[in-house]
């Protein structure tokens, strides 16, 4: 029988370590929306959403009482819009009507985010496929709570270099049409390689269509206690931390398998998986920076940075996937700059620089996240930001991601607010020399040598 | 059986264990055991329960404890055991 001491260790980590479940998110495939006229796919898409998650809501608040574990957001994701609009949407203008849709439905349902605004084209791209990706920077300012993602690569087809140069474009346009929210429309906007089908987090999140009808994903969160639990080996050896971290992130993912069976049960949707996350918030100590300080840097991008960050990620995976019956989405520790007050804090240390972060992503989920560069960033500069992220995944067969936030009218030296959970950011400096030439090569990267297992 | 936990935590006091307990008989919730610390002045309880011949919804006994709580001048939790099974048992 369990006793007191097991109850209120539990019970610490929810009160003062901010453990959590970050998300439970609700996939709905809508690919039995699609119409040729476009009112009725509008129609469609509304019915579809608010019938499915009609009580996605209210179920996550009774879990919440039930356990007594807060269950931050819930979200949904649907299946790519340039699939389910392209027999309707003949201008980027259709497009964004539903942008709007989602959005519409998204209020009625009471979700703080929808994913899926998304194209798939890491090979090449469709004629809607484009549609869509130009009418991003509209859509993303005109909607509150859409979110929205480009697949630009894959280990198998090599990387789309015409969508990257394009997303190049696309993300400063999304900057400048929002520079009176401090080019906030870009935090709603992600770029992969590799990107996953179930996805539980935003803004990359989207509902695959390998997908059952309708799914539910729940990502968990837990730095705090990661961090309070490594307090108490300070000095110990690695065997030691790791088999610590392995420990912790196994209670913590146990949490998230068992908020996804009950949400699945009560919704009468199947479970699909855990997202085996480390996923930070702006709050003081859910901070994944302090974690790699308590391992044993002054901060996060010191020397030493990437091999404390690999263990972690190791260790989270090897804990959690014992704690679920299954594992997807990112599956890892997240290093987004300013939703993370460590990360700031080495930002404006000096001891974190991009080129430091992108070699970070090269073993953690996900990427270059929630970065925030000079507004005068040319578009090209952008697109080879992105190329490098994108070979990284490539290459190592795993999911990266590029979410930065060009600032319009900010330089090195000034922040962005973005408030809540999403943080702040000081404006990083980014290398100054060109990629034009590269940039404007247009084709694709062919796949890498290794994809070829057949 | 559907197991609850409910925690207890704050400064002693007399009468604590006395209030929650004539409000779980009220609502016809079953004690299966209590366990009890003061550590330092402070009080710390533990109760399995069993809710599944309740009057009241869980949510309803968690508001309710919750003000009781507030009232007494402690902090009531009332959680569904798996929470804790799970993470603490394999």
């Amino acid at each position: 029988m369990l006793n007191i001491f097991e109850v209120s260790e539990t019970n610490k980590m929810i009160e003062k370590e901010n453990l959590d479940v970050r998300t439970i998110t609700l996939g709905i495939s809508l690919l039995d929306c699609i119409d040729s006229d476009l009112k009725k796919l509008n129609d469609n898409i509304y019915k579809k959403i608010t019938t499915v998650a009609k009580n996605l809501v209210p179920v996550g608040q009774e879990i919440e009482k039930e356990f007594g574990i807060p269950i931050v957001n819930k979200r949904i994701s649907v299946t790519p819009i340039a699939l389910i609009g392209g027999s309707a949407c003949k201008t980027p203008e259709d497009f964004t009507t539903l942008a709007h849709t989602l959005d519409e439905a998204a209020k009625a349902v009471g979700v703080n985010l929808i994913g899926g605004y998304s194209a798939l084209v890491s090979k090449g791209m469709t004629h809607a496929d484009k549609l869509l990706i130009q009418s991003i920077p509209k859509a993303l300012k005109e909607t509150e709570r859409v979110c929205s993602s480009v697949n630009l690569g894959s280990t198998k087809t090599g990387i789309n270099m015409d969508g990257v140069k394009l997303m190049g474009e696309i993300i400063k346009e999304t900057a400048e049409i929002s520079k009176d929210e401090d080019s906030a429309a870009c935090m709603k906007l992600v770029v992969f390689c590799n990107a996953p089908d179930d996805n539980p987090f935003m803004a990359g999140a989207f509902h695959g269509v390998t997908e059952a009808d309708a799914i539910i994903n729940v990502g968990v969160s837990g730095p705090g206690v990661v961090k309070t639990a490594l307090e108490k080996v300070r000095g110990e050896n690695f065997e030691v931390l790791c088999e610590t971290i392995k420990k912790t992130a196994f209670k913590v993912t146990r949490v998230g398998q068992l908020v996804a069976q009950e949400a699945s049960r009560m919704l009468d949707i199947p479970f699909g998986i855990v997202d085996l996350s480390l996923a930070p918030t702006p709050a003081i100590g859910d901070s994944v920076a302090d974690i790699l300080c308590e391992i044993g840097l002054e901060h996060a991008g010191a020397p030493g940075t990437t091999a404390a960050l690999a263990l972690l990620n190791d260790q989270v995976k090897k804990g959690g996937v014992m704690a679920s019956s299954y594992v997807g989405g990112l599956s890892g520790a997240f290093i987004p700059v300013s939703e993370d007050q460590g990360m700031i804090d080495a930002v404006q240390a000096g001891a974190l620089t991009l080129e430091k972060l992108e070699a970070m992503t090269c073993v953690c989920s996900v990427g270059l996240d929630m970065i925030a560069i000079p507004g005068s960033t040319k578009a090209t500069t952008i697109s080879g930001i992105i190329a490098d992220e994108m070979a990284i995944g490539m290459v190592n067969q795993k999911t990266t991601a590029v979410r930065i936030i060009p600032a319009i009218g900010k330089d090195v030296g000034d922040k962005v607010e973005f408030g809540g959970l999403f943080g702040y950011a000081p404006i990083m400096p980014v290398n100054q020399f060109s990629c034009d030439a590269f940039i404007n090569r247009g084709g694709r990267i062919p796949a890498p040598i290794h994809s070829f297992k057949n | 059986m559907k197991k609850t936990i409910i925690t207890v935590v704050g400064k002693d006091t007399v009468g604590i264990i006395a209030r929650v307990c004539t409000y779980l008989a009220d609502n016809k919730v079953n004690i299966l055991d209590i366990s009890q610390t003061i550590v330092q002045g402070y009080f710390n309880m533990m109760m399995i329960v069993d809710t599944s011949g309740a009057t009241k919804s869980h949510g309803d006994m968690a508001d309710e404890l919750n003000a009781l709580g507030e009232e007494i001048g402690v902090i009531i939790k009332c959680q569904r055991e798996d929470i804790f099974s799970k993470m603490h048992r394999i």
